[in-house]
């Protein structure tokens, strides 16, 4: 191929929010439910049914444009967007297009060539549609509105992303901001997380953006990358042919790994904006703005500057540790309680991870509390258990959520303290092995160790190696 | 002039999802043309600088708190639906292409 | 003289009084009922047994003191693009021919509480898109004073009703002129109130910005009280306005010492037929005797507010109407291929030639193209027309004009031409686009023996000014406007069935 391409990408990406109740009525968001057993009048389009906005949609979606460095638009408004499908109860959705709630912003990411800014164009607010499935029996669709009314903000990028390694990276990022706001949890797989992408390819050297497409139905960062691969190449064998690319939304079907436009004589993407009769201005005061701005909680990057002066933990570490911000709370007071950042962090790098690793869960989803965690820092650092007893609490306390004392109590875990006993193993073993014996009165101090061990194992692990090294030390 | 054609007839009858016979077609188009032209009388008037009124009182910030207030309604939810299967409304299927 | 005769406040007052029962007032009206409609056609739907069934409850607890209102135990007709649980609301619609809301509207779950009585839904032009009542998918409505003529509309059934000694009240919505033309038709007293007065949830939505819930009623005095009892802010509807006080039936005084009545000339002009026009002349002349002061003057902008409505109304309508697909509720064609062709199919045979008019012309000023051109350009000249009514409200207190250019049309005559079915409109439609309240009433009979309605619009809030304008004016046309007696004793017209 003589020509050489670049990829200019723009991401829409749909976040659902973690509201209580649907954007505009009072319906649980919860998910899970029979069909339509979360729906009333407004969210499945009842005639003479009016939508009311929900105060915390509003607010959410203001502490995300605060957290993405947006400008807030203080006086935003809500329009129609009207198109004919089942999942959209009322055949138009109430969304945001002449005044989104947020505008120009953008979000740091780290590429292999350094940091670059990825544009934010605007959030605006809008409300999901319902679910449709497809039932084999009536060859039918069956609609189920539980999920229709569900608060969404829409994060609209700027074509700022050259590769899938970034459109990955700015939506990590986007996903890590939003999830220590609190505002979603931001899962690809469940749908709270949803994005579509915007791709166009032109020639290196090009100012001109050439025609793009929209891709969706992409529910994993997999299929994002082979999405992007697979319609990169397709605008480029176009183009390579002579062919126009046409500006079309495609549906990305991850499992033949190939995308088809869907086209329709009968989709007119004629959407008639208007605004919203029924729904009022939302006007943003200053006092209000401020408010939401206080109750913001200490984002990541401002997490890591604090940790390198306040703990004296490896920077890798701190990155790992904030990287949600239930975990760096969990670390935060645990080193607070027992004051040993480094071996909180410890557990927390190591076994935790593992554990969820284990069990496919996020830290979200840890249940041992930061005093537990604190206090099993401190069986472990006393010695009052050794290394693998400690391990073994752990689990318990991390599937279980047992309290370590308890744990160590009921299971005697405890490392034997009782000189009477443990100098009767260490006479025990003295006498097994004589060689080693001889061998540490004669100057050789490894022969302890090789002694420690042989006593530790008598004791079943559960004696105290500083204990046993003292009484070692006096009979020998 | 006429500012309505049979093509837009066609792409509005899309839009509203309306099917038109010739003859209902034919009508509309000559309904619509007058109503337009009639409408027009608008731009008579200058309105330059003037900020479009989509509500009459500057009413604002009409809130809900976020606060669970529905319980499951859905047998008279659904109870109108001219056709319906465990629990969920049954529309013809819906493809996506 | 029948219990149907009484007012509203009468028939309460005597409720009250334990002279009569609610159960009482309830068989007086479904007599009438029974005894009218098949000439008038009034009403979709009647609910004697549900009727009676409420009549019983309040009875209980107007006997408990529970109920202490001056509507208890009043019938009262509902127009049918208000929300009923349980109850047929079509909006005179085949896409809605068997729907039964989820729900009650506010309006009418207000109007129970205050102890009235919901009796029946009344007929209507579909989605009250009309000024005749003809565009009813369920047959026309007659005129009480001469059923060769029409009620008006839209909320001809709800108008023609309380005219003709059906039922004391009745609640109507008017998005363009749909309770105040009617009335002035039919000869009864019908209030639009400011926008936000009363909740439009659970109002079968045609123009958001402009659909306003009201009372109908055989005089003033009625129609305070009927809209004391619905008028309530809503949290359900984000555009419901909080108001200072909601008590309207204090305005029923006969006093307009100092009263600034405006007359705009440009009401007066072409078109206007002369008999109206010395009806309302004359009555602003009584008005003056009693101590207000008249003040002509130049609205401006009068010949605007119909194009300005019609692109905003139609466009709202394609929006609000969008939702009649053939899922949820309603009418689902039962021939198609596909999902689209049942949308299709089910809204074209489901609504009827008017609405789907509107529905595309509402389409087109939205799409792509015509957006600014059309329907910002409308909003436009809305604000305008705001603008000219704050200019007149600085030096007048209310506005005093005809409801309508003419007495009631014959039946079949105003269909032909759609425009001019429009500008029968003209008086009514800029207090919808400038969210004003209007006040219609009856002034006079015209030669043929038809009502004359005259207008009384306020500012903002005003509805206590227009009342008391109003009521004063009824006590100086000599008390209660008469009954359309003659011609219902006649026999004639047929019985139009519903033809689902």
């Amino acid at each position: 191929m003589s020509r050489q391409y670049e990829t200019v990408i723009g991401l829409e990406v749909h976040v659902e929010l973690a509201t209580e109740t649907k954007i505009f009525c009072g319906c649980s968001t919860r998910f899970g439910g029979a069909p339509n057993t979360h729906t009333c009048p407004v969210c499945t389009g009842m005639p003479g049914s009016l939508p009311v906005l929900n105060k915390k949609v509003v607010e959410y979606a203001i502490a995300v444009g605060l957290a993405t460095g947006c400008k807030i638009t203080r006086y935003c408004k809500f329009d129609r967007k009207n198109y004919f499908y089942p999942d959209n109860p009322q055949n138009y959705q109430i969304s945001q297009l002449y005044l989104p709630i947020c505008r120009d912003g953008g979000v740091e990411i780290e590429t292999p060539a350094g940091k670059k800014v990825i544009g934010i164009h605007e959030i605006h607010m809008e409300e999901d549609a319902g679910k449709l499935i497809h039932d084999e029996w009536e060859d039918c669709s069956l609609v189920d509105y539980n999920r229709s009314g569900v608060p969404l903000i829409e994060i609209v990028s700027e074509p700022d992303m050259g590769s899938a390694e970034e459109v990955i990276a700015y939506l990590d990022k986007l996903r890590l901001i939003i999830r220590y706001l609190g505002a979603s949890d931001c899962r690809l797989q469940e749908g709270s997380m949803r994005a579509d992408v915007n791709l166009s390819v032109r020639e290196v050297g090009t100012k001109a953006f050439g025609t793009r497409t929209e891709m969706k139905n992409l529910n994993s960062f997999k299929a994002i990358s082979r999405a992007i691969a697979g319609e990169r190449s397709r605008q480029i064998e176009l183009l390579e042919a002579g062919k126009p690319v046409i500006q079309e939304t495609r549906r990305w079907d991850d499992n033949k790994e190939y995308s088809y436009a869907m086209r329709s004589k009968e989709d007119a993407k004629d959407y008639r904006y208007f605004p919203e009769p029924d729904l009022v201005p939302v006007s943003i005061s200053q006092e209000w703005l401020e408010e939401i701005r206080a109750r913001q909680p200490e984002l990541r990057s401002e997490k890591l500057v604090r940790y390198k002066k306040e703990y004296d933990i490896p920077e890798y570490d701190a990155r790992i540790l904030t990287e949600s911000r239930s975990m760096a709370e969990l670390f935060e007071e645990a080193s607070a309680i027992c004051g040993k950042p480094k071996k909180v962090s410890n557990w927390l790098m190591g076994e935790t991870m593992r554990l969820l690793k284990e069990a496919e869960q996020e830290p979200e989803d840890i249940s041992f509390t930061a005093a537990q965690l604190a206090k099993l820092v401190e069986l472990a650092d006393t010695g009052a258990i050794n290394g693998p007893a400690a391990k073994e609490v752990f689990v318990h306390m991390f599937q279980e959520g047992a309290d370590p004392e308890q744990y160590v109590k009921d299971h005697a875990l405890g490392a034997v303290r009782d000189a009477g006993a443990l100098r009767e193993t260490v006479r025990q073993v003295l006498e097994d092995n004589p060689q080693s014996v001889a061998d540490y009165r004669g100057g050789k101090e490894k022969a302890l160790g090789f002694l420690v061990g042989q006593t530790m194992k008598a004791m079943k692990g559960k004696a105290d190696p500083g204990l046993v090294n003292q009484i070692l030390r006096e009979l020998l | 002039m006429d500012r309505v054609t049979d093509e837009t007839i066609a792409y509005v009858g899309i839009l509203a999802k309306l099917e038109l016979s010739l003859e209902e077609a034919k009508q509309a188009k000559e309904d619509m043309n007058h109503m337009l032209e009639y409408m027009e009388l608008l731009n008579d008037l200058d309105t330059e600088g003037v900020e479009p009124m989509s509500h009459v009182f500057p009413i604002q910030n009409v809130f809900r708190e976020d606060v669970v207030e529905n319980g499951d309604d859905r047998e008279a939810i659904l109870s109108n639906a001219p056709a319906k299967k465990e629990g969920s409304f049954l529309a013809p299927k819906t493809v996506e292409i | 003289m029948g219990l149907m005769d009484l007012t509203a406040l009468e028939l309460g007052k005597k409720i009250k009084a334990g002279e009569l029962t609610a159960m009482d007032a309830v068989e007086a009206a479904l007599a009438s009922i029974e005894e009218k409609e098949e000439r008038l056609h009034s009403f979709l739907t009647v609910d004697p047994k549900g009727a009676l069934e409420q009549a019983k409850a309040v009875q209980k607890r107007i006997e408990t003191g529970e109920l202490k209102g001056p509507l208890a135990g009043v019938p009262v007709a509902v127009k049918d693009n208000l929300c009923t649980r349980g109850m047929l609301t079509t909006c005179a619609s085949r896409i809605l021919y068997n729907f039964k809301p989820p729900y009650t509207a506010e309006a009418v779950a207000n109007l129970q509480r205050a102890g009235g009585i919901v009796i029946g839904k009344t007929n209507m032009d579909e989605f009250a898109m009309g000024s005749t009542t003809e565009t009813s998918a369920f047959g026309i409505t007659r005129n009480p004073w001469n059923l060769e003529h029409v009620p008006g509309g839209s909320s001809g059934g709800s108008c023609a009703a309380v005219a003709a000694r059906e039922c004391p009240l009745s609640l109507g919505s008017d998005t363009g002129g749909s309770i105040r033309q009617p009335s002035s038709y039919c000869g009864v007293t019908g209030l639009k109130p400011t926008y936000g007065t009363v909740s439009r949830y659970g109002l079968v939505a045609y123009g958001s910005s402009l659909d306003q819930v009201g009372p109908i009623a055989r005089d003033v005095s009625d129609c305070a009280a009927l809209l004391e009892a619905i008028a309530s802010y809503d949290r359900k509807d984000s555009t419901s306005v909080q108001r200072a006080e909601y008590d309207f039936t204090s305005a029923l005084q006969e006093d307009v010492a100092g009263l600034r009545i405006g007359i705009p000339k440009d009401y007066f002009g072409e078109g206007l037929d002369a008999q109206v026009r010395n009806a309302i002349l004359g009555a602003a002349k009584l008005l003056e005797k009693r101590g207000a002061i008249l003040k002509e003057f130049d609205l401006g902008l009068v010949p605007y507010a119909i194009p300005a409505y019609y692109i905003i109304s139609s466009a709202e309508a394609s929006s609000n109407l969008a939702r009649f697909d053939g899922i949820k509720y309603g009418y689902r064609a039962g021939e198609y291929e596909g999902l689209h062709s049942m949308y299709k199919r089910s809204r074209s045979q489901g609504f009827g030639a008017e609405v789907k008019r509107r529905i595309m012309l509402g389409s087109f000023v939205l799409s792509s193209g015509y957006y600014e051109a059309y329907y910002i350009k409308a909003l436009k000249v809305k604000a305008l027309i705001k603008e000219a009514f704050d200019r007149a409200f600085d030096h007048c207190d209310v506005i005093l004009a005809p409801a309508a250019p003419s007495t009631a049309p014959k039946i079949g005559a105003s269909l032909k031409d759609p425009l001019k079915m429009y500008l029968s409109d003209i008086y009514t439609v800029a207090a919808n686009l400038a969210g004003l309240p209007g006040l219609s009433l009856p002034c006079k009979l015209d030669d043929k023996g038809l009502p004359i309605g005259l207008q009384l619009l306020g500012n903002c809030f005003q509805e206590k000014k227009i009342i008391r304008a109003g009521y004063t004016l009824e006590q100086a046309l000599g008390g209660h406007f008469p009954a359309p007696k003659e011609v219902l004793k006649e026999t004639g017209g047929k019985c139009h069935e519903q033809t689902v």
